[in-house]
């Protein structure tokens, strides 16, 4: 396995509710090696939106470590994490979570905006990216003036805008027509061809096929890892 | 680069407010009618009091008034003679010039119940006798003609000056100058018009006459034709009175010594009457208690306009807790995309501040346009002064970040995942 991108050691992930304690991740250790693009599967419950909360720096867990690109999360306070989302991580969802307020332009840049030192070519890579996911000729759209799909690739532009150590789908293409989530895919595809880590939440085996690595999630534990499946078939 | 955030963080404020207009345009109208009332109360204060002071500094706030006051019926000591006497006298006018001091000159008047005819028009002014001081201290202004001389008052000679008012009235037609009118039994060359003086409105020391219903004669002139009895015609009865002087406006050399001046003046008069036939007034102090009165009316309008300017602010505050309530999910991903709690506390603050300067902005202008209206229908006098919409504007600014303080903060402090799931 190649260097690690996102490594993940003996996380627990505990949530209070009331008096009852539910363990969504249980003594959870695996490593996501750089470049590797995996589909993250399991029934509801099974503690993958909570793997991927961590993943992404929006969740704690409780304990264990956790890191990203070599650098150990736990001990972050809440800027330095929001810094780290703003320049290693690249999520996208599966309602798109546009900002509807922004044209396509501004929706992809806006990871750069948060970030402290931002780079000045950002105008650039967004029209780059734009033109890239096939969106150059709306740039001055605002979401609601987008189809689903072309939602979803200005999503993938904003995910791409900070040159991502990891990329984390989630479930993107729920919300799509089969021929839409068919040109999204595609567009992994691609971006894995270009050496981009990415982890894919969903519960669609369809989709969890087109990865290369698929692992399976139940009650917070591994319940299986199939590696190198594409290479297998 | 810092600024370019700014501009941003602006316009997209203004952009996510316009998501919603007319919430925005409803919200910001708290605002604005705070902020105009603080401006329009404030011009119209201001205009108030810079007219009273206006008025009080037309008596001079050099100088120091005596008047002669009636005393009370039963307090006078003769009654079954029928002649009254009382108030002030030469002497005290001798005693003032020579023994107070700080004092520049002392002009004394003597106010004569005559009337006045040109012809069979007639007119019943204030018929004042008085000194060729008289011009100087008041700062009354010639309109036609000259003033009463040395010369008139050594020689007695019969010469008048009219007021602007019984001037019009008695020469309608013509200019008055050098024609002859009767002033109780007696005929006076008029030697000069005065113009007139703007009526002196609430100040109590003048109320109800018209200061230009005036004709003065020199004070010596008065006492050779009038004596010092005067007649007093009453429903079916005669009165008489024994009034030496009615008034004697003191001019003091220095400001700083008015004070001392009046209360050598009380003083010696309380010393040398036995009743109180008598008044002293202080301009200065009369202008004090107007900077009193408007300091008082100050601190009431601060307290309305704060009032309204806090039902505003917590206008802007709840729309704005419904803002950040309906957006969780935006936070959510703006989170997510790495906003730092900070940028979403600015974010939510910026739009407060947009919201309340928008509000406060139009409020200055209808605070404005207010006091504009007041004059042109009203006739009152107001006073736009540049500190106001300033004010106003630094005001309206705190409040939008005053109160949007605690939503921005609620925002920011939203857990990103909880966020995220919010529909």
């Amino acid at each position: 396995m190649s260097r690690p991108v996102a490594q993940l050691q003996d996380i627990r992930r505990v949530y209070r509710m009331g008096s009852n304690e539910v363990v969504a991740l249980d003594d959870f250790s695996f490593s996501f090696g750089r470049g590797e693009y995996w589909a993250i599967m399991g029934s509801s419950g099974s503690g993958k939106s909570t793997l991927l909360n961590i993943l992404g720096c929006i969740d704690r867990a409780t304990s264990g470590s956790y890191k990203v690109d070599g650098e150990e999360t736990s001990e972050l306070d809440d800027d330095d994490l929001s810094e780290l989302r703003s320049r290693r991580i690249g999520f996208i969802f599966q309602s798109y979570n546009l900002i509807q307020q922004l044209n396509v332009l501004e929706n992809i840049q806006v990871p750069l905006f948060y970030q402290d030192d931002p780079p000045p070519d950002g105008h650039e890579r967004a029209l780059a990216l734009a033109e890239r996911v096939g969106l150059g000729g709306r740039l001055d759209h605002r979401p609601r003036e987008l189809s689903g799909g072309q939602q979803q690739r200005v999503a993938i532009a904003r995910a791409l805008i900070n040159d991502p150590a990891l990329i984390l789908a989630d479930e993107a293409t729920g919300n799509l027509d089969s021929k839409t989530a068919e040109e999204i895919l595609a567009l992994f595809d691609e971006l894995h061809g270009e050496g981009k880590s990415i982890l894919l939440v969903t519960h669609e085996p369809d989709v969890g096929e087109r990865a290369e690595n698929v692992l399976r999630l139940r009650d917070g534990r591994i319940d299986s890892v199939d590696e190198g499946q594409r290479a297998g078939a | 680069m810092n600024e370019g955030i700014f501009v941003r963080t602006v316009r997209l404020g203004i952009r996510s407010l316009l998501l919603h207009k007319l919430r925005s345009a409803l919200t910001t109208l708290g605002v604005l009618f705070g902020v105009s009332s603080v401006v329009a109360m404030l011009a119209i204060g201001e205009g108030a009091s810079a007219e009273a002071q206006e008025q009080i500094r037309r008596l001079g706030s050099q100088n120091v008034i005596l008047r002669s006051v009636k005393p009370p019926e039963d307090a006078v000591s003769n009654q079954d003679t029928r002649v009254i006497s009382y108030g002030l006298t030469r002497d005290d006018l001798r005693r003032v010039r020579e023994s107070v001091p700080g004092v520049r000159r002392v002009v004394p008047l003597r106010e004569l119940p005559e009337e006045v005819r040109n012809g069979d028009r007639a007119v019943r002014p204030r018929v004042l006798a008085t000194t060729p001081d008289y011009l100087d201290s008041t700062g009354r202004v010639m309109d036609e003609g000259r003033w009463i001389s040395e010369v008139d008052e050594q020689r007695t000679t019969n010469v008048c000056v009219l007021g602007y008012e019984v001037a019009r009235r008695l020469f309608p037609f013509s200019s008055p100058l050098g024609e002859r009118v009767k002033i109780g039994a007696d005929y006076f060359n008029v030697v000069g018009t005065l113009l007139p003086r703007v009526r002196l409105g609430d100040d109590p020391a003048d109320a109800g006459v018209d200061s230009t219903g005036e004709v003065f004669i020199s004070l010596t002139t008065g006492q050779k034709w009038f004596g010092e009895m005067l007649v007093k015609q009453r429903a079916g009865s005669r009165e008489m009175e024994e009034v030496q002087l009615h008034e004697m406006i003191v001019e003091v050399e220095r400001d700083v010594d008015v004070p001392f001046v009046a209360a050598a003046c009380r003083t010696m008069l309380a010393r040398e009457h036995d009743e109180l036939d008598y008044e002293v007034v202080v301009p200065l102090e009369l202008l004090m208690r107007a900077e009193e009165t408007k300091r008082i009316f100050n601190i009431v309008l601060g307290s309305i306009a704060g009032i309204s300017l806090l039902v505003g602010g917590i206008g802007i505050m709840n729309v704005m807790l419904a803002t950040v309530t309906e957006r969780t999910r935006e936070i959510g991903i703006r989170r997510a995309l790495g906003a730092k709690r900070r940028h979403i506390v600015i974010q939510f603050l910026v739009e407060c501040v947009v919201l309340s300067v928008g509000g406060g902005l139009l409020g200055i202008a209808l605070g404005i346009a207010i006091p504009l209206g007041v004059e042109r229908w009203a006739d009152m006098r107001t006073v736009v002064t540049p500190e106001a919409p300033l004010l106003a504007f630094a005001i309206s600014a705190g409040i939008g970040v005053i109160f949007g303080l605690y939503p921005a903060w609620r925002a920011a402090h939203m857990d990103p995942v909880e966020a995220l799931r919010h529909e």
